[in-house]
């Protein structure tokens, strides 16, 4: 009874620290520029399906990774650069199916590189799980949840302690008078896009041994990050982050108690209950709409 | 004033009507019935989605959601329990009806990406459950849609009928028939929208806040048009299955809802003719790319992004606005 209870929280968190590294991309680019990035989960695919292919050309696992995380990067900067800035005023329907458009692009270009298998990337450490009470624990799992804790707080630490950091928060609270101080907020947009391509990668590496990769993994998982993001509430990081860990329990606790043919379907159950009761998400601030 | 709108309504749907009723001189096989039926059908879907996002300024990213439920309800009545057709999608658009009324009202408080979630999730709900209950749907492998009757009149792309004493062949047939709905959806549209509701909805686009002073209903007109959009799509999702005669979940997917609204937003929002456009150019777009195979995925991704960053008005509002501007320069360079 326990063991089962253990074993689907496990598996929950293990997936919700996934999805709240998700959710914190769309949230850093969403607090930075208004736009829902639609292809952050194709940051994911990049990660993973790069690292996969790089060690399998004989690359150390190491120098793989970070090639995988900089490929995702450059391919941040270049989303913001050559299909966000460009479309300055449009409004926010023509920003997501901009952001649609380069998602399918990127899935495309990915199709044609790496084919439509599943690929499989080997546990970062031992293959051995863990028995804890009864219920089991891949290794790999502690690998997520260590990485994703470690960069929670690397970004925390970011917006409060560095310039850059602040300059993006600045940007985010007033472009124009964020400009008016010397932000060079074209520069921060860029940045934003980038940091959240990183995050979206490193999550993509991490979670590979789990759940295998392929060319479209980025849909469902980045629709997976984006209910997350809503759930905490746009723009909040906190709000990512237990939106993100909430998702991953409770879905993986209806699957196991319930139904696993509807365990998607409770992904978006939650997000309609908490925008009925609270339209703003969990930790969504308050606006007041100027008319 | 009100004799000027007539004229002007009347004078898109005609040349739309010639467009439809012309376009069989360029069809040469049932391949290109078949595509040309598709175009009409979704084609009016779209128009239907425009009333929401063009003019409400709504934003659904769940339609698909409703064509699906649309598709299904006429795929098991006529199907499973032997209903005829028209019943079977006339209480199928009560029923879509309702439910969007039901769920439209919590969801239409919500504004921009917290609605294009809601939208979002309601569809992929609509889409888990079809996926699921094999039983009643056949699951993702499908389920057979028998043919359209009509009163009794078989309509079917491998009949023959003899029209004004013509012979013609099942897929023209279908092909004619799917044009004079789609020439209704746009009647009833363009009527919709020069209707003292459709200055309401309006209205709500540009402020809702405005609307709400000079003392439009918001809420009561949001949840109107949200029906109507959806009535639509169940409609078309009817018809759609009677004339594939095969249903999947593929027509509640996601992608189906994305592939919608981007041809709302491609087509230029809020100009029904522009949508049509938007329909037709995103369902020849993949027959065209299918002479690539290998990079069909990344151009039609490359394509939509082009288009929406050099044309953020949609194709048809700036392809007039560049026309207008040639010829006013043209009648100026002249006076």
């Amino acid at each position: 009874m326990f063991s089962e209870f253990l074993q689907y929280l496990f598996t929950g968190i293990t997936i919700g620290a996934t999805y709240a590294l998700i959710a914190l991309g769309f949230t850093l680019i969403y607090n930075a520029s208004h736009v829902i990035n639609f292809a952050q989960g194709e940051f994911l695919m990049i990660g993973g399906m790069a690292t996969v292919s790089l060690t399998a050309m004989g690359v150390p696992m190491i120098l793989a990774v970070v090639l995988a995380v900089a490929l995702a990067g450059v391919l941040g900067i270049a989303l913001q650069r050559f299909a966000i800035a460009p479309a300055k005023q449009a409004d926010v329907v023509t920003l997501i199916i901009i952001t649609i458009g380069a998602s399918i692009f990127i899935r495309g270009l990915a199709q044609l590189v790496w084919g439509k298998e599943y690929h499989v990337m080997a546990n970062f450490s031992s293959d051995e799980p863990i028995r804890i009470f009864g219920a089991v624990l891949n290794s790999q799992s502690l690998w997520v949840l260590g990485i994703g804790a470690v960069l929670v707080v690397a970004l925390v630490l970011f917006f409060t302690r560095t310039l850059i950091g602040k300059a993006i928060l600045a940007t985010s609270m007033n472009k124009e008078a964020a400009r008016l101080v010397g932000i060079r907020t074209q520069m921060v947009l860029m940045l934003a896009f980038m940091v959240s391509a990183l995050l979206g990668s490193v999550a993509g590496i991490v979670v590979a041994p789990i759940t295998f990769t392929s060319y479209d993994i980025g849909i469902i998982l980045g629709l997976k990050g984006f209910v997350a993001a809503a759930i905490g509430g746009l723009g909040s990081g906190v709000g990512a982050v237990v939106g993100g860990l909430a998702l991953g329990v409770v879905e993986a606790m209806a699957a196991g108690y319930l139904s696993s043919d509807y365990k998607d379907a409770v992904a978006f159950s939650m997000i309609l209950l908490v925008l009925f009761f609270l339209p703003r998400g969990l930790f969504g601030a308050k606006v007041v709409e100027r008319v | 004033m009100l004799n000027r709108f007539m004229q002007l309504r009347l004078r898109g749907l005609i040349v739309l009507a010639i467009i439809l009723f012309c376009l069989p001189a360029f069809l040469s096989n049932p391949f290109h019935y078949d595509l040309a039926t598709q175009m009409a059908i979704i084609a009016a879907t779209v128009v239907g989605l425009n009333l929401l996002v063009g003019f409400a300024g709504q934003i659904s990213l769940g339609h698909a959601g409703f064509f699906g439920l649309g598709a299904y309800f006429t795929g098991i009545m006529t199907g499973t329990y032997g209903w005829s057709s028209v019943p079977a999608l006339v209480v199928g658009a009560i029923a879509v009806g309702f439910i969007a009324w039901i769920v439209g009202r919590p969801i239409l408080r919500l504004k921009g990406h917290y609605l294009s979630m809601a939208t979002l999730a309601v569809g992929f709900i609509i889409a888990i459950i079809l996926n699921n209950e094999r039983a009643i749907t056949g699951g993702p492998d499908g389920m057979p849609v028998p043919a359209l009757d009509l009163f009794g009149w078989e309509l079917s792309s491998f009949g023959q009928y003899s029209l004004f004493g013509i012979e013609i062949e099942g897929y023209t047939a279908w092909y004619l028939f799917a044009s004079v709905i789609l020439l209704l959806a746009v009647w009833f549209a363009q009527n919709l929208i020069e209707s003292p509701i459709g200055r309401a909805l309006r209205s709500v686009h540009g402020s809702e806040v405005a609307a709400r002073v000079v003392g439009v209903d918001t809420a009561k007109y949001k949840s109107l048009v949200f029906v109507i959009s959806a009535v639509y799509a169940s409609l078309m999702g009817s018809l759609f299955a009677h004339f594939q005669g095969f249903i999947t979940p593929a027509v509640a997917s996601f992608e189906f809802s994305i592939v919608l609204i981007t041809m709302v937003v491609l087509g230029g929002m809020g100009s029904t003719y522009g949508v049509i456009l938007g329909a037709v150019v995103l369902k020849l777009l993949p027959q065209v790319l299918a002479d690539f195979q290998e990079v069909e995925t990344v151009m039609f991704g490359l394509i939509l992004m082009l288009t929406m960053i050099f044309m953020p008005k949609g194709l048809l509002p700036t392809l007039t606005a560049v026309a207008s501007k040639k010829w006013r320069k043209k009648a100026g360079g002249a006076a």
